[in-house]
C-alpha cells in the first residue's frame, strides 16, 4: 500500500511555479497518447495532425490567432476576479451580450456607416458585456449571493435570450427563414490585419493590448495590489481600507467589459452577423486558459495560442482521422486537471509512504483494549 | 382528474434527479467538500447509463454504470482535492468541463441510437387504484430510490454517530482531525457517495427522463442540483421540497409551451435558471442565517499535519 502524503514547503516553490504548465502540458500530452491508442489510432500520427500539422502554414497561423483572441481577452479578465478570490464563471454569458449589444447598431441602423461604426459597436460590446456581469456583482454585494451559481445560470439565459432575437425581432426577413441576423455592412466588419496572408483580424490585437494593460494594472499599480491583498486575505485588505464590495464590481466589470469585447469582435470579425450560437464555449475554456496562465496576463497569452491550437486539432482529427472533435474538450479538461495538480508543488512537496500491511504489536494492542471493555 | 394526475406525474419525473444529485452534493458539502462538478458527473452517468442499457439492452445495468460512472468520476475529484489539496472550486469546474467533452466523444456514437427505458412499477391491484394508484405505485424505480434516499439520508445525518462525525468535519476539519477523526476518509466517502447519486440522476434522465442519448442533456440540472442545496440550507426535507418547486416549475414552462401562450418559447425555457437566481437571492439576502447554516470549513482545503 503506497499512500500521498503533503507537506507544506516553508515558502512557495519558485521553480515549480515556473514549471508546472509544463508538467501539466507533459502529463496531457501523456495521458492524450493513452486517450489516442484506446481510440485504435497511433498516438504518434494522431499528434502529428493535432498539435503540428494544424499550425504549420501562414493561412492557419491566422485562424489559431483568431481561436486565440477571444480566449485570451476573456481570460485575462478572468484572471483578475480569480486572484481577487472572486468567481465570475459566466463569461460565456457576458460574450453573448456583449456581441448583441454590439450587434445593435448593424443590425438595427444598417444604413449608419462610415467610420465611427466599429468603435461605437466595441462600446457598445463593452458595455453589455460589462452590464450583464454587473447583475451576479450586484447580487452578491447587495444580497450575499453566491456569484458562482448566479453568474453561471445567466449563461443559459443570455445564450436563449439570443436564439429568440435571431429568430424573432432581429432575423433576416431576406434570410430564407434561417435564424440569422443581417449580414454586417463593410463598415460594421473588423478589419483583417494582413488579407492577403490570412484571416486573421484586430481581435488579436485587441487581446494583445488588453492583456499588457491588466498586466501593468496587476504588477506596477496600486489596484492591482489591492487585487491580490483582498484575494489572500480580506481581512488584512479590509484593515488597509479597501473595499471589497468594489473591488467584486471592479473584477466584474473588468471581466465583463473585456468578455463583451471578446464577443463582439468574434461577431464582427471571424463571423459577420447574428447566428443562434456563435461562441464553441471560449467563455468556459477561457476559464482553462486563465489557470494555465498562471493567472498572469503574459502566460495568459502563451496560454491561450495553446488552447486555440486544440480547437483547431480537434477539427484536424476530425476530418482526418474520423474521431470526433469532442476530443478538444476532453484535451482541454485534462490540461485543467493537471495544472492544478501540478499547483499543488508550488505549495508543498509530496511524499509517497509506503503502509506497512501488517500492524505492528502496539498498534494491535491498543486495539484489542476497548474490546476488553465491551466484553465485560 | 387524469389531467391533474399526469401533471403530478411529470413533475415527480422532473423532480427526480434534481433531488438525488441535490441530496448527494448535500452529503458531499456537509462533511465541509464543496463539488463543483455535479453537472460533470451527472452527463457522464447519463451517457455510461445509456450506453450500457443500449449495449446489453439492460436497463438494469444501465442503471448499474451510471452509478458506477458518477462514481468513478468523482473519485478523480477526490484525488485532487482531498490528496493533492487542489482549489476546490477550479478543481470542481474542471471535473464539470471534462465530463461534458468526455461524455461528448463516448457518445458521439450513440446519437440517434434507440435505448432503453427503466419499466415502471406496477403492481396488480394496487396501480389500479384510482388517482393515487399511478402516483403511489405507478411510477419509475428511481422515483422510490430518490424517495428512500433523503430519507435514510435524514436519518444518517441527524441520527447516527458517523453522521454526526460528519457533520462535525463539515463544521471543522481541524478540531476533528485533532480528535482523531480520519477527516480525510470521511470526505473521500462523502465525495463518492455524492458522485454516485449525479451518477444516478444522469442515468434517470438517459433511462427514464428521455431514453436516448443528447449531448449536453443534463441541460444545467447539476448546477440547479447545486443551488438547491444552498436554497435547502443543507438540510434534507428541504432539498426535497426545492427539487418538487423546480421540477413543478420546469415542467410548468413546458407545458405552457405545449398550450402555445404568447410567450417567446425561449423566455418559457430560462424560467427554471431564472427561477434558481431568484431563489437563490431570497435564501441568501439574510447573511446571518446563511452562515448559521454553511457548513463552517465549507470549500476549504485541508492538510493534516503529523
Amino acid at each position: 500500500m503506497m499512500r500521498l502524503e503533503l507537506v507544506k514547503r516553508p515558502q512557495r516553490s519558485a521553480l515549480f511555479s515556473a514549471l508546472s504548465p509544463f508538467i501539466a502540458f507533459a502529463l496531457t500530452i501523456i495521458a492524450g497518447a493513452v486517450l489516442f491508442a484506446l481510440l485504435g489510432v497511433n498516438p504518434l500520427t494522431a499528434f502529428r495532425i493535432y498539435f503540428i500539422e494544424p499550425a504549420s502554414q501562414v493561412w492557419q497561423l491566422h485562424e489559431l490567432a483568431i481561436k486565440a483572441a477571444p480566449l485570451i481577452l476573456i481570460a485575462v479578465g478572468l484572471s483578475v476576479c480569480y486572484k481577487a478570490n472572486i468567481w465570475n464563471i459566466g463569461a460565456e454569458g457576458q460574450f453573448v451580450f456583449g456581441a448583441i449589444f454590439g450587434s445593435a447598431i448593424p443590425v438595427l441602423f444598417p444604413q449608419f456607416e462610415g467610420p465611427l461604426v466599429l468603435p461605437l459597436m466595441l462600446l457598445l460590446g463593452m458595455v453589455g458585456g460589462a452590464a450583464y456581469a454587473a447583475i451576479p456583482a450586484f447580487l452578491k454585494t447587495r444580497f450575499n449571493t453566491n456569484e458562482i451559481l448566479t453568474s453561471l445560470m445567466l449563461v443559459y439565459v443570455a445564450q436563449l435570450f439570443l436564439d429568440w432575437l435571431v429568430r424573432g425581432p432581429w432575423r433576416d426577413p431576406q434570410g430564407h427563414g434561417f435564424p440569422q441576423t443581417i449580414q454586417f455592412g463593410d463598415s460594421a466588419v473588423l478589419p483583417e490585419l494582413m488579407p492577403d496572408a490570412g484571416r486573421a483580424n484586430w481581435g488579436f490585437v485587441f487581446a494583445l493590448v488588453a492583456a499588457v494593460l491588466v498586466w501593468i494594472l496587476m504588477s506596477r499599480m496600486l489596484k492591482g495590489f489591492e487585487v491580490r491583498v483582498l484575494g489572500s486575505s480580506p481581512r488584512a485588505g479590509r484593515f488597509a481600507g479597501f473595499g471589497l464590495n468594489r473591488m467584486v464590481f471592479f473584477a466584474f466589470l473588468l471581466s465583463g467589459a473585456l468578455a463583451g469585447l471578446a464577443g463582439i469582435s468574434e461577431v464582427s470579425g471571424a463571423i459577420g452577423q447574428l447566428q443562434p450560437v456563435i461562441s464553441p464555449g471560449y467563455g468556459f475554456t477561457a476559464i482553462i486558459v486563465a489557470f494555465l496562465g498562471r493567472l498572469n496576463p503574459l502566460g495568459i497569452v502563451a496560454a491561450g495560442l495553446v488552447l486555440a491550437l486544440t480547437y483547431l486539432g480537434g477539427e484536424a482529427v476530425q476530418s482526418a482521422l474520423g474521431i470526433s472533435d469532442k476530443v478538444a474538450r476532453v484535451f482541454q479538461g485534462m490540461l485543467l486537471f493537471f495544472v492544478l495538480g501540478c499547483d499543488t508543488l508550488i505549495h508543498y512537496r509530496i511524499r509517497l509512504i509506503g503502509v506497512a500491511l501488517t500492524k505492528p504489536k502496539g498498534a494491535a494492542q491498543l486495539e484489542a483494549a476497548p474490546k476488553l471493555k465491551e466484553a465485560r | 382528474m387524469d389531467i391533474a394526475v399526469n401533471i403530478l406525474l411529470t413533475i415527480a419525473t422532473a423532480a427526480t434527479p434534481l433531488l438525488i444529485a441535490a441530496i448527494g452534493e448535500l452529503v458531499v458539502e456537509r462533511s465541509g467538500v464543496l463539488n463543483l462538478g455535479v453537472e460533470g458527473m451527472m452527463i457522464m452517468g447519463a451517457v455510461g447509463g445509456f450506453g450500457a442499457g443500449h449495449l446489453t439492452g439492460s436497463p438494469w445495468i444501465g442503471l448499474l454504470a451510471a452509478i458506477a460512472m458518477g462514481a468513478l468520476f468523482s473519485l478523480l475529484f477526490a484525488v485532487m482535492t482531498l490528496s493533492l489539496a487542489t482549489n476546490q472550486v477550479a478543481t470542481g469546474l474542471s471535473l464539470t468541463l471534462l465530463g461534458l467533452g468526455l461524455s461528448g466523444m463516448i457518445g458521439t456514437s450513440f446519437v440517434g441510437q434507440p435505448g432503453v427505458r427503466l419499466p415502471n412499477l406496477d403492481i396488480p391491484v394496487l396501480t389500479d387504484i384510482p388517482v393515487i394508484g399511478r402516483l403511489l405505485f405507478g411510477q419509475d424505480p428511481i422515483f422510490y430510490i430518490s424517495i428512500a434516499l433523503t430519507a435514510a439520508v435524514m436519518w444518517f445525518l441527524f441520527k447516527t454517530r458517523t453522521g454526526l462525525t460528519l457533520r462535525s468535519i463539515g463544521d471543522s476539519h481541524t478540531s476533528a482531525h485533532a480528535l482523531g477523526i480520519k477527516v480525510i476518509r470521511y470526505r473521500y466517502l462523502s465525495v463518492i457517495f455524492g458522485g454516485a447519486c449525479a451518477g444516478l440522476a444522469g442515468g434517470h434522465l438517459s433511462l427514464v427522463y428521455t431514453p436516448q442519448w443528447v449531448e449536453n442533456m443534463s441541460a444545467g440540472r447539476g448546477w440547479i442540483a447545486l443551488a438547491l442545496v444552498v436554497f435547502a440550507s443543507w438540510r434534507p426535507w428541504r432539498v426535497l421540497a426545492g427539487a418538487y418547486i423546480f421540477g413543478a416549475v420546469w415542467i410548468g414552462q413546458l407545458h405552457a409551451q405545449a398550450f402555445g401562450i404568447p410567450v417567446p418559447s425561449q423566455m418559457l425555457s430560462s424560467l427554471p435558471y431564472l427561477a434558481t437566481v431568484v431563489v437563490l437571492v431570497l435564501i441568501s439576502r439574510n447573511k446571518r442565517l446563511t452562515m448559521m447554516n454553511t457548513p463552517a470549513s465549507l470549500g476549504q482545503p485541508f492538510v493534516p499535519d503529523r
